[in-house]
């Protein structure tokens, strides 16, 4: 059955094999390696243009507005205008600021989120680097991001950012932990953490359907927590414009501050990557037991566009909690994660676990 | 005051809040001393919008000092206006036309419903979601379209003169106050579903800033900030002006005390507002919209006093008449200016976010506290 979609694999197996022919393995590793971070640069800045088009559509959609109409057909070009602006701004650097760590914070949280990119996989075959821990990976290096927010917020020499970093660290701290355990029921169920073998692992469903009520309440709290994780309203402590002003970026700049909102959007993509990933059937596609012909018929859809459909409704989501609900306080934030989130994500990894156990998933 | 000269002390950190800042709505400046999330003091500076309206008004005529007064409380423009205007009528003891009193009430409970939209919206962009905003200023929009047709301004209406109102209402204007009545009378619901009913919004208002019945007296608060605690103020009950004796509407109380029930005040008074237009919309009477006064008024030797409701609270106009054609002083009595004086009874204990959400509740215009 999962023969017909089409593997990607064989497209970079047969490039890799041409290519060691010609050089050394040494060169080899260098231009793949090369070559590999061209595409992730290169996907870092489209889905950066998209997802700013995109929240700016949503937004208009649920504000009763049109949106960018001006730029380009549709405002299209809006968002490359935005980053041209923003490159040619001065990128300032306050007196009183730690210029070094000031200047790395940006540079920090970015590559963070450049590396999370390595092991999700796009479509059959198409992953940058499939490792053996994809899911401890990716719950490992997602953590580092929060260095790069506090250390911004600390060497602006600014009393808002240092509230907003301050914030923003026991915000993720504390959710990164919800977080974790739902990550780790479907970790229970497929019993790998690579990315690869959770998805083989749905080819005949997808979690969020074999994986009854106890996966279904991990891939909610999935949702909160991730949103929560990457600073989006209603749990944009860090920022708070409306209390904060601008929280940790509020000395921010020019490029500098371009980076941070670069990351942001490459963050949220990223969790919903991931929520696609573990609970949706990464590029698998939708298939209803029994129905050969409709089978059959799904599987026809490459699966790149599996993945980003499924990824891009997760982030539709997000957005349309943004654009719809107040601010949490952050005290209520905190209640909310220790007092009923995480006791529940434990007793609900407690019941995935016995499900493992009797074999009650499909 | 003693933060005037405070130092930062080991757990305490000063923050200035303002002049310029996304959630003071104007350039009010508030020195907040917080410790960790928790605010300890609080202190509000004014002054950084001071324009002296208050000497300017003593420079001007009686007809050219209530324009200064729309550039007061922007937002309850008209029934500064009209404040003024009833103050110089009693002074010059000239009988209003009826018809100009029900114009009066009309355009004045109009800017009541434009005013509450905006503070609803703005009360949503201040707790974090930016929607409701919009939301509100689809129907504030109407509002303002029906006061451009009939005063020619949106915003600072300059519409009441002594004697009445300036020019007679649009042939269109009956027709555009039924069509905003029904096309917000079927919106009201959007307005519920965005905040009211919305978990985190009372998490974040329900109990946030009390301040009780004896306290909102002594403070002097006014307005749905103190109906909301319980206090019966409403100016248009107990001291009625222009025939609002003669309509039926109730005066919204609520024993909540705290940032939900000054919503939830609101939001009635928004419904009440409605309600006295569709009263007074069919039964406009014919005749003038002016009486008939001098070119160039001269009030009799004496003291002159004038209470309105406006949007946020009473408003009060005290004028002093040596018998020349300019006020020998006017002194206003600001609604905002007394409601923010209960800012730090409110705030202290809380959080640096229930700052915010105490503000927005206030319903501060920045102008009408610093005259």
């Amino acid at each position: 059955m999962l023969l017909k979609i089409f593997d990607f694999s064989t497209i970079t197996a047969a490039f890799h094999l041409w290519l060691s022919g010609k050089m050394s393995s040494v060169l080899v590793m260098l231009i793949e390696m090369t070559i590999a971070g061209m595409c992730a640069l290169g996907l870092f800045v489209f889905l950066g243009l998209v997802l700013v088009y995109m929240e700016r559509k949503v937004s208009a959609v649920m504000q009763i507005r049109i949106g960018p109409n001006r730029v380009g057909p549709w405002g299209t070009i809006q968002a490359v205008a935005d980053t041209v602006k923003l490159l040619l701004k001065e990128g300032l650097t306050p007196d009183g600021a730690d210029k070094f760590l000031f200047n790395f914070a940006p540079i920090l949280v970015i590559i963070v989120s450049m590396l999370i990119l390595a092991p999700i996989g796009f479509g059959k075959g198409l992953v940058i680097w499939d490792l053996n821990i994809g899911v401890l990976y990716i719950s490992a290096v997602s953590s580092i991001g929060v260095i790069g927010i506090l250390m911004a917020g600390w060497a602006s020499n600014n009393k808002y950012s240092l509230i907003g970093a301050m914030r923003s660290g026991a915000q993720i701290v504390s959710y990164e932990l919800s977080v974790g355990l739902s990550l780790i029921s479907v970790v229970i169920l497929t019993g790998s953490l690579q990315m690869s073998d959770i998805v083989n692992s749905q080819a005949n469903g997808w979690w969020i359907f074999k994986g009854h009520i106890p996966i279904i309440i991990s891939f909610i709290i999935f949702v909160i927590a991730s949103t929560a994780e990457t600073n989006r309203a209603p749990f944009d402590m860090a920022e708070a414009e409306s209390e904060l002003t601008g929280g940790f970026h509020t000395e921010y700049a020019g490029m500098k501050f371009a980076m941070f909102f670069l990351a942001e959007y490459i963050n949220i993509f990223i969790v919903c990557a991931i929520g696609a990933t573990l609970f949706l059937g990464g590029w698998m596609p939708f298939h209803i037991g029994g129905l050969t012909a409709f089978n059959d018929i799904m599987d026809y859809i490459p699966s790149p566009f599996w993945f980003f459909g499924k990824t891009f409704f997760l982030i539709f989501v997000i957005m349309w909690f943004r654009w719809t609900f107040p601010r949490l306080r952050v005290d209520q934030l905190l209640t909310l994660e220790w007092k009923y989130l995480l006791p529940i994500s434990m007793v609900n990894t407690l019941l995935v676990t016995l499900m493992a156990i009797m074999g009650w998933y499909f | 005051m003693e933060l005037e000269n405070a130092t930062e002390g080991q757990d305490d950190l000063i923050i200035n809040v303002g002049p310029q800042h996304p959630s003071t709505h104007g350039v009010l400046h508030i020195k907040l001393k917080v410790n960790g999330e928790t605010i300890t003091d609080v202190e509000p500076h004014l002054g950084y919008i001071h324009r002296s309206i208050e000497k300017m008004c003593e420079s001007h005529t009686y007809r050219q000092f209530i324009y200064t007064t729309s550039r007061m409380d922007y937002l309850s423009a008209h029934i500064n206006n009209q404040a003024c205007a009833l103050a110089v009528e009693k002074g010059l003891q000239v009988e209003v036309p009826a018809r100009a009193k029900a114009i009066r009430i009309l355009m004045a409970e109009l800017t009541r419903l434009a005013s509450h939209q905006l503070w609803w919206g703005c009360t949503g962009l201040d707790l974090g979601a930016v929607t409701p905003f919009f939301h509100a200023f689809r129907e504030r929009e109407m509002i303002n379209d029906i006061m451009e047709k009939t005063c020619g301004a949106r915003l600072t209406m300059n519409y009441a003169v002594p004697g009445g109102v300036m020019a007679d209402l649009h042939p269109d204007f009956v027709k555009d106050v039924k069509a905003f009545l029904a096309e917000f009378k079927g919106k009201f619901h959007e307005y519920d579903e965005l905040l009211t009913g919305n978990i985190i919004f009372e998490e974040r208002v329900k109990g946030i800033g009390y301040i009780s019945k004896e306290d909102a007296i002594s403070f002097g608060c006014t307005g749905p900030v103190a109906r909301a605690s319980g206090v019966s103020c409403d100016i248009r009950k107990l001291h009625p002006y222009d025939g609002y004796e003669n309509l039926q509407f109730e005066e919204i109380i609520r024993t909540e005390g705290d940032c939900y029930g000054r919503y939830l005040a609101r939001m009635d008074e928004m419904k009440q507002s409605m309600y006295i237009i569709e009263q007074l919309i069919d039964n406009i009477p014919e005749g003038d919209y002016q009486a008939k006064t001098k070119a160039l008024i001269k009030l009799p030797k004496g003291e002159f006093y004038q209470r309105v409701e406006t949007a946020r609270g009473e408003f009060g106009v005290y004028i002093v008449s040596e018998g020349a054609t300019t006020p020998y002083r006017i002194k206003f009595r600001s609604p905002g200016f007394s409601n923010l004086s209960a800012l730090k009874h409110m705030v202290v204990g809380g959080k640096i976010a229930d700052l915010v959400a105490v503000m927005a509740m206030l319903d501060l215009v920045i102008p009408d506290i610093d005259r």
